[in-house]
């Protein structure tokens, strides 16, 4: 980039009262609103789980139907995901470009496994022999374990899905040769929604999973 | 606006794309152009002013009727399931279409002009805010003309009575449109507060610190910030709901699993912080107008902004005291009845400021300072009902009754709308440039003051000897029928007070017989009031620089230190950013997927089986999505402005 254009960037870039960037500011408000959102998923899934715990007479043991290894496997992918981000980020910070569309790509990649792994879940919980979760019920009689469980890591999983294409676009663009130390801003704000998800999966991950195990 | 003394440069900035399919219109542009394709925060406001007034016509309709309903013992002017629906919509609308709206356009118009902003932080995000509140106020009421009619179950939605199972019309749609119009409402409003919080942390002028932030602006962020705490709760109880009606979950259904119970408490959760989405700004705005009309500064304003601040927070913590009745246990009610009572306090250290702000003041009797008088007394009226309502047993006794009725009015238009209308009377001289008609706007007030307390305040009798709420007729023999014709008299006559006001403010942007306003026609106290009437497309010729709390006032009348400096002006110019077509490209987006999400299922007539068909919300998904990626490529752009240096 030669001098010229970043002394007009600089100069576009406004100054705020605080010195923190107003996409940033506006991130972190979003992202303060999004841990209401998953909070209502989270209270609704923990209250149903103690309050309807049984299925048909009998205890409701949702270890029958979970794969506690693939989704410890998934977790760690999307954990690991984070890192690429923030190598990414750090990157386009340093003006190395090759290196941001790599990362960039790391990140897609590593979420998408995770993606992959939600779907098998899905596709998979439903048709599990003698053990079948659907939204409505669980081995055929009416709950509403299938309601909660699906919409709360549905929703999560949407989360993911959102940030994937995010990160697609800036990686298309990558290629376009536009990109700059410029975007850096905008590409940290993609990094913190990404690191938000991933957080919030650390939450779901012992409340929906493992406490399934620990008692 | 005066812009023929300016000169126009191009932008300096390369848009990261040029798109041929919509090129931005050019600066100069009029017609419906201008006002589709506008950022600017001052016509964003009074398109949202505009759009809330409509609906509060349509709503007060709607509220006439249910009045019309109950002139007599078993009158039959609107059938039962009618009634349901139209106080359903009554509900719904002034809430979501009039009272949070009206809001908006305060905070959109007045709010950058009292911290010394340009513009809001994100100005086409502001404009998307705006879009979105008028498809959700179109897809509410689509809902009329499709199966089932409006939506039946109250403004509060409580299950079972949106379960499907129970619908009165089968296939009944009315509940599906509440809950997407909703849906694209909370959107309208979680954008909208963004944007408010980062202009209002970011973009301060120069010395305007927090605690010399005007009491509106203050209030503007308290709002916001329960805005985007308290609608995630509804969005997702709401999404909870959708599943329920078209995939079959059992959140809410009590006969395989759920509980109705959950529902109750989501909506609340968010429903509470709504009454003071609701309220603040009203208090924001009779702050700003009681030390002008009693040329004193606010009295205790350190409290006033902490009281805010507190009533916000505990506005949190207060939500199960709408469901004392429904047997949460002795622990429960118990706190959520401490805490409602402990809320009171808050509010009546705002209340005594006031009085305390008037308190040897030189007061102005003008239209203005009446509503906000109004304001104060009305609201105290139902505060106090509201006290009462936070002890267990009398609330027990006043649930679902005419009583309830009477005190959140008593809130809500003594309250709330009361506050806006001095707002409207205060700054609409700003907007305009004119003044309004001063004994025409005092009766006004007479005509609302007098109507409302007829048609309200016997409703608190009405409560007391059992008449219930949301009910469609009573019998012959309660003794009901006389207030109730009282207060159906008084509903029509703050019809017609409301009616001659909207006419007032509608018609004040092009009666010529107006008088000019000039700068600061009340002799007010903060920023906006220092800059010319109507105000200027760049707002601030030169950043001010903030000295003291009331700056306009101290400029006038403050010792020399205390006079804003009078920087030159740039010489880059004032930097505006570019129209842009594609919020509203985004905008139809989104009523496209609400609508194709509406009626994507269908029921084949042989087998009876469900049928899905997702195109069209596909099809407005994508568009949605095909704007906002075109809208990040475009980029802010821009040119300068040139303001002449008399420009304030």
């Amino acid at each position: 980039m030669s001098e010229a254009s970043a002394h007009a960037l600089e100069h576009h870039e406004p100054e705020t009262s605080t010195g923190i960037p107003n996409k940033k500011v506006l991130m972190w408000a979003f992202l303060g609103s999004d841990c209401m959102f998953f909070g209502t998923l989270i209270s609704t899934h923990l209250i149903y789980r103690k309050i309807s715990a049984t299925v048909g007479g009998n205890t409701l043991d949702v270890r029958d139907i979970f794969d506690i290894e693939l989704t410890s496997f998934s977790t760690f992918i999307l954990l690991a995901s984070s890192l690429f981000m923030a190598l990414a980020v750090s990157a386009i910070h340093k003006g190395n470009l090759s290196s941001t569309r790599w990362m960039l790509f790391g990140t897609i990649i590593f979420g998408a496994i995770f993606l992959a792994c939600q779907v098998y879940e899905f596709t998979h919980f439903v048709h599990v022999p003698g053990n079948e979760l659907t939204l409505s019920s669980y081995r055929g009689e009416p709950h509403v374990f299938g309601s909660t469980f699906y919409v709360l890591t549905g929703t999560h999983g949407t989360h993911v899905a959102i940030g994937v294409f995010w990160l697609i676009g800036w990686f298309v663009y990558s290629f376009t040769g536009k990109m700059s130390t410029a975007d850096a801003l905008d590409i940290e704000c993609c990094g913190l929604y990404w690191h938000f998800v991933d957080i919030v999966w650390i939450l779901i991950f012992p409340v929906v999973y493992l406490m399934e195990y620990a008692f | 606006m005066a812009t023929e003394s300016i000169k126009y440069l191009t932008p300096e900035t390369e848009t990261k794309l040029k798109s041929k399919a919509f090129p931005r219109p050019h600066q100069n542009t009029s017609g419906i152009v201008n006002w589709l394709t506008t950022i600017d925060h001052k016509k964003i406001g009074v398109m949202y002013g505009l759009a809330a007034l409509f609906f509060l016509i349509l709503g007060g309709v709607e509220a006439l009727l249910i009045r019309s309903q109950l002139w007599n013992h078993n009158m039959e002017v609107l059938s039962n399931r009618e009634y349901n629906q139209m106080f359903t919509m009554h509900g719904t609308t002034m809430v979501f279409l009039v009272i949070m709206p009206l809001s908006a356009a305060f905070f959109n118009f007045i709010m950058p002009l009292q911290i010394g902003a340009r513009d809001v932080a994100f100005p086409r995000m502001n404009t998307l805010s705006l879009w979105c509140f008028i498809a959700g106020g179109i897809t509410l009421n689509l809902s009329w003309f499709f199966t089932g009619g409006s939506p039946a179950i109250g403004w509060f939605g409580y299950a079972p009575l949106t379960d499907t199972r129970f619908a009165e019309v089968i296939g009944d749609m009315g509940p599906d449109f509440w809950i997407f119009s909703l849906q694209i409402l909370g959107l309208a409003s979680l954008l909208a507060s963004f944007n408010f919080i980062t202009t209002i942390i970011n973009m301060r002028a120069p010395g305007m610190t927090m605690m010399r932030l005007p009491v509106f602006t203050w209030m503007t962020l308290i709002v916001s910030f329960l805005i985007i705490l308290a609608f995630p709760a509804i969005t997702i109880a709401l999404v909870e709901l959708m599943f329920d009606r078209t995939y079959g979950t059992n959140f809410y259904d009590f006969l395989e699993g759920g509980k109705p119970h959950l529902w109750q408490h989501l909506f609340w959760i968010f429903g509470h912080p709504e009454v003071y989405i609701l309220i603040l700004p009203a208090m924001g705005i009779v702050s700003e107008i009681i030390p002008v009309f009693s040329r004193k500064p606010l009295f205790g304003y350190g409290l006033i902004v902490f009281s805010g601040a507190i009533i916000g927070f505990m506005g949190f913590a207060v939500w199960s005291h709408h469901m004392f009745t429904t047997g949460m246990g002795i622990v429960a009610t118990s706190a959520f009845s401490i805490l409602t009572m402990l809320i009171a306090i808050p509010t009546g250290i705002k209340i005594f400021n006031w009085i305390g702000t008037m308190w040897g003041g030189r007061i102005r009797f003008e239209t203005p300072m009446l509503f906000a008088l109004g304001f104060i007394t009305m609201f105290m009226v139902g505060g106090f009902t509201g006290i009462m309502h936070s002890s267990v047993p009398i609330d027990a006794q006043h649930q679902d009754s005419y009583f309830v009725v009477a005190h959140f009015h008593y809130v809500l238009i003594g309250g709330a709308l009361f506050g806006l209308f001095a707002g409207f009377y205060f700054w609409l001289p700003k907007l305009t440039g004119k003044m309004l008609n001063e004994k025409l706007g005092k009766f006004v007030f007479t005509l609302m003051f007098i109507g409302f307390n007829v048609t309200f305040f016997p409703m608190h009798y009405l409560g007391m000897i059992g008449q219930p709420r949301r009910t469609h007729s009573y019998n012959e023999g309660h003794g009901f029928e006389t207030w109730n014709q009282i207060a159906t008299i008084g509903a029509f006559i703050l019809g017609v007070g409301i009616l001659i006001g909207v006419y007032q403010f509608v018609t004040a942007f092009f009666n010529k017989k107006l008088k000019d306003a000039g700068k600061n026609p009340w002799d007010a106290r903060t920023l906006e009031w220092t800059l010319s009437s109507p105000v200027k497309e760049y707002n601030f010729a030169r950043t001010p620089i903030i000295k003291s709390r009331d700056q306009a006032w101290e400029n006038n009348y403050g010792p020399k230190e205390n006079h804003s400096d009078k920087v030159p002006l740039d010489d880059h110019g004032v930097h505006m950013p570019d129209r842009s077509w594609y919020p509203l490209v985004s905008g139809l987006g989104f009523l496209g997927l609400v609508l194709g999400l509406l009626f994507h299922q269908s029921v084949d007539a042989n087998t009876g089986e469900i049928l899905r068909d997702y195109t069209y919300a596909i099809a407005g998904g994508s568009i949605a999505i095909f704007g906002i990626i075109m809208w990040s490529l475009e980029g802010p752009a821009g040119y300068h402005l040139f303001p002449k240096e008399t420009e304030e």
